[in-house]
C-alpha cells in the first residue's frame, strides 16, 4: 500500500449531468457528492440507467458536468481545458466493458498498449525516456499474456485475453487510479473469475485506487472495500462493503441484495 | 455469388487498365490520322470494329479512350477524396457548428448541377480534360464528405476512442490512428462507386463537347461523332457505348463487391 493512503484523491460536490436524448431531457446525475481516498476500492452498483457510468466518466475527465465541481488530487478539474489535464490522464486510466469495442481492430496490440505512453499530454508527466518496448513487455507479463502478443491484432485473441490487453493498456502509464466500467460483464462466465482475480492481484500489488462500476453485486463484493449504491442519478447508500451487506439501510439496497441468486448449501 | 460479383468487377476494371496501358505502346492503327479512303468501314479485317467517319480505326480509338477514362477517374476521385474525407472527418469529430457549416456547404455543392459547373469552367478556361476533371471532382466532394462523416461518427462513439481520450491522445492522434484506418474501407467503396460516376460524367461531358477536345479520342466524343451516321453505320455508336457501359458496370460491381467483402455483417455464411 502507498504511503499516502488515506489522503483524498477524488472529491465531487453536487454533480449534475443533464443531456438530451432524442428530444427527451435526461437527468443522469442528480446532485452527487462523493469522496474517495487513496488506496480505497470503491464499487458503484445500481440498475442500468442509474447514472453509474456517467459518474465515472466525469471523474475520469471524459465528460463535463452540467453543474457541480470535481477535484482530483486536490486540483479542481471541472473546467480545466484538455491540455492541462495531463496529470489526470497519466494518473487515471479506464477499463471498459466490452474489449471488442475498446480495442481498435486496426491497431496492433503493442501499439494499443503503448498508446498512453505516446500521447504528448501523458509523456510530459512521465519520467524521461520511458522505454516503450520494455514497458510493453512488463505489462504483458503482468496480465499473463505471451511476450509476442504485441505484434498481433486484437481479433486474434479470445474475449478474456482481450480484456487483459485493455488492462495492460491501462497499467502502461503507471496510473494511481484504475476505473473499471463493468469489466467482466461482456466476458464468458468461465473467464470472469480469472479476470476478477487478475484485477484483485494487480490492485493489491500496485496499491492502486480502484473504482468499479457494476450491476453485479458479486463482482463488487469480490473487488471492493467500499460500496456506493446509485438509483436515478443519486447515491442512496454509501459505506464499507461488508457493512452495507450486513446492514443495508434502504429498501432499495435490500432489494438489490435479494436479487443476487444464492446457492443453497443445506438441504430442505 | 458475392465473390463472383467482386471478381467480375475486378476483371472488367483490369480490362480497362490493361487496354489503356497497351495503348501507350501499341495500337493496331494510328488513332488520330485521317484516312479519307477508308471511311465508315464495317467490322472486318484488318479493322476489327470498322472505321469512323474520318476513316480512323475504331478499335484503336477505343483503346486510347481508355486512358482518358482512367485519368479522369483517378484525378477527379482523388481530388474529391483528398478534399472530402478530411472535411467529413472534421465535421464528424467536432460536431456542433463546424459540422453544420461543412455539411450545409456540402449540400449546396451537391445541389449545384455538375453540368453547370462544367459549362462554367469550359467557357472560362476552354473545354479540356482538366476542366472536366475539376468539375467532376468538385461535384463528388460532398459524397466523400458524407461517407467520411458517417464513418467518423460511428468510430467516435466507440470505446476505443474513449480509451484514447483517457490516455491523453490528441484530436489529431485520434483522427490519424483511430478514425482514418477505420473509415478507409468505406472510403474505398465510395471511391470505386465514384469512379463509375466519374466515367459516366466524363463521357457525358465529352459527348457535349465540354471535356477533352478532338482529335484526342474519348468514348464520349466518339459517341458524338457516331451520332451523325446513326442511320448509315449504327454499329459505330454501339462500340463506345458498350465500352462506357462495361467500364461503369465494372467499377460498380467492384464497389458493391468490396462493400460486401469488407462488411462482415453482409458476408455470406459459408
Amino acid at each position: 500500500m502507498g504511503e499516502r493512503d488515506g489522503a483524498e484523491i477524488f472529491r465531487a460536490e453536487n454533480l449534475t449531468r443533464r443531456y438530451r436524448d432524442g428530444g427527451r431531457d435526461v437527468l443522469a446525475l442528480d446532485g452527487i457528492d462523493i469522496r474517495l481516498e487513496r488506496g480505497q476500492r470503491l464499487g458503484i452498483v445500481g440498475e442500468s440507467g442509474s447514472g453509474k457510468s456517467t459518474l465515472v466518466r466525469l471523474l475520469a475527465g471524459l465528460d463535463r458536468p452540467t453543474s457541480g465541481r470535481v477535484w482530483f488530487d486536490g486540483t479542481e478539474i471541472t473546467d480545466l481545458p484538455e491540455k492541462r489535464l495531463g496529470f489526470l490522464r497519466a494518473s487515471v486510466q479506464m477499463v471498459f466493458q466490452d474489449p471488442r469495442s475498446s480495442l481498435n481492430p486496426r491497431m496492433r496490440v503493442g501499439e494499443i498498449i503503448t498508446e498512453p505512453l505516446r500521447s504528448r499530454l501523458v509523456r510530459r508527466q512521465l519520467a524521461d525516456g520511458v522505454d516503450h518496448a520494455r514497458r510493453l513487455a512488463e505489462v504483458l507479463a503482468a496480465v499473463d499474456l505471451p511476450p509476442d502478443a504485441g505484434t498481433r491484432y486484437p481479433h486474434e485473441f479470445s474475449g478474456g485475453q482481450r480484456q487483459r490487453i485493455a488492462i495492460a493498456r491501462a497499467l502502461a502509464p503507471h496510473p494511481e487510479v484504475l476505473i473499471a466500467d463493468e469489466p467482466v460483464s461482456a466476458l464468458d462466465v468461465s473467464v470472469r473469475a480469472q479476470v476478477l482475480n487478475l484485477l484483485t492481484d494487480l490492485v493489491a500489488a500496485r496499491g492502486l485506487t480502484l473504482v468499479v462500476v457494476s450491476h453485479d453485486l458479486l463482482v463488487v463484493r469480490h473487488l471492493c472495500d467500499q460500496l456506493a449504491v446509485m438509483r436515478s442519478g443519486r447515491i442512496v447508500e454509501r459505506g464499507e462493503t461488508s457493512e452495507v451487506y450486513s446492514h443495508p439501510q434502504t429498501d432499495y439496497t435490500r432489494t438489490l441484495l435479494d436479487s443476487v441468486p444464492r446457492i443453497r448449501t443445506s438441504g430442505r | 455469388m458475392k465473390r463472383a460479383q467482386l471478381f467480375a468487377g475486378l476483371a472488367l476494371v483490369a480490362l480497362v487498365v490493361v487496354t489503356a496501358v497497351v495503348s501507350l505502346f501499341w495500337t493496331p492503327f494510328d488513332p488520330i490520322r485521317v484516312v479519307p479512303g477508308q471511311r465508315l468501314l464495317g467490322p472486318g479485317w484488318p479493322h476489327l470494329l470498322g472505321t469512323d467517319g474520318f476513316g480512323i480505326d475504331i478499335a484503336s480509338r477505343l483503346m486510347v479512350g481508355a486512358r482518358t477514362v482512367l485519368t479522369v477517374g483517378i484525378i477527379s476521385v482523388g481530388l474529391a477524396a483528398v478534399v472530402g474525407v478530411p472535411l467529413g472527418m472534421l465535421a464528424g469529430q467536432n460536431g456542433g457548428w463546424v459540422d453544420e457549416v461543412v455539411m450545409r456547404v456540402g449540400d449546396v455543392v451537391y445541389a449545384f448541377p455538375a453540368l453547370l459547373l462544367a459549362i462554367l469552367l469550359a467557357s472560362v478556361f476552354g473545354a479540356s480534360t482538366v476542366t472536366a476533371m475539376v468539375a467532376i471532382g468538385v461535384a463528388s466532394i460532398p459524397a466523400f464528405a458524407r461517407v467520411a462523416r458517417a464513418g467518423t461518427l460511428q468510430v467516435m462513439a466507440s470505446d476505443f476512442v474513449l480509451a484514447a481520450r483517457a490516455s491523453g491522445t490528441s484530436r489529431w492522434g485520434i483522427a490519424r490512428r483511430h478514425v482514418l484506418p477505420n473509415i478507409a474501407p468505406v472510403v474505398g467503396v465510395q471511391a470505386s462507386v465514384g469512379f463509375a460516376l466519374a466515367i459516366l460524367a466524363e463521357a457525358a461531358l465529352s459527348y457535349l463537347g465540354l471535356a477533352t477536345p478532338r482529335p484526342t479520342p474519348t468514348w464520349g466524343n466518339m459517341l458524338r461523332d457516331a451520332q451523325q451516321f446513326l442511320f448509315v453505320a449504327p454499329l459505330q455508336a454501339l462500340w463506345p457505348g458498350l465500352a462506357i457501359a462495361l467500364a461503369v458496370l465494372g467499377f460498380n460491381l467492384l464497389g458493391d463487391g468490396l462493400r460486401d467483402y469488407l462488411d462482415p455483417r453482409l458476408r455470406e455464411v459459408p
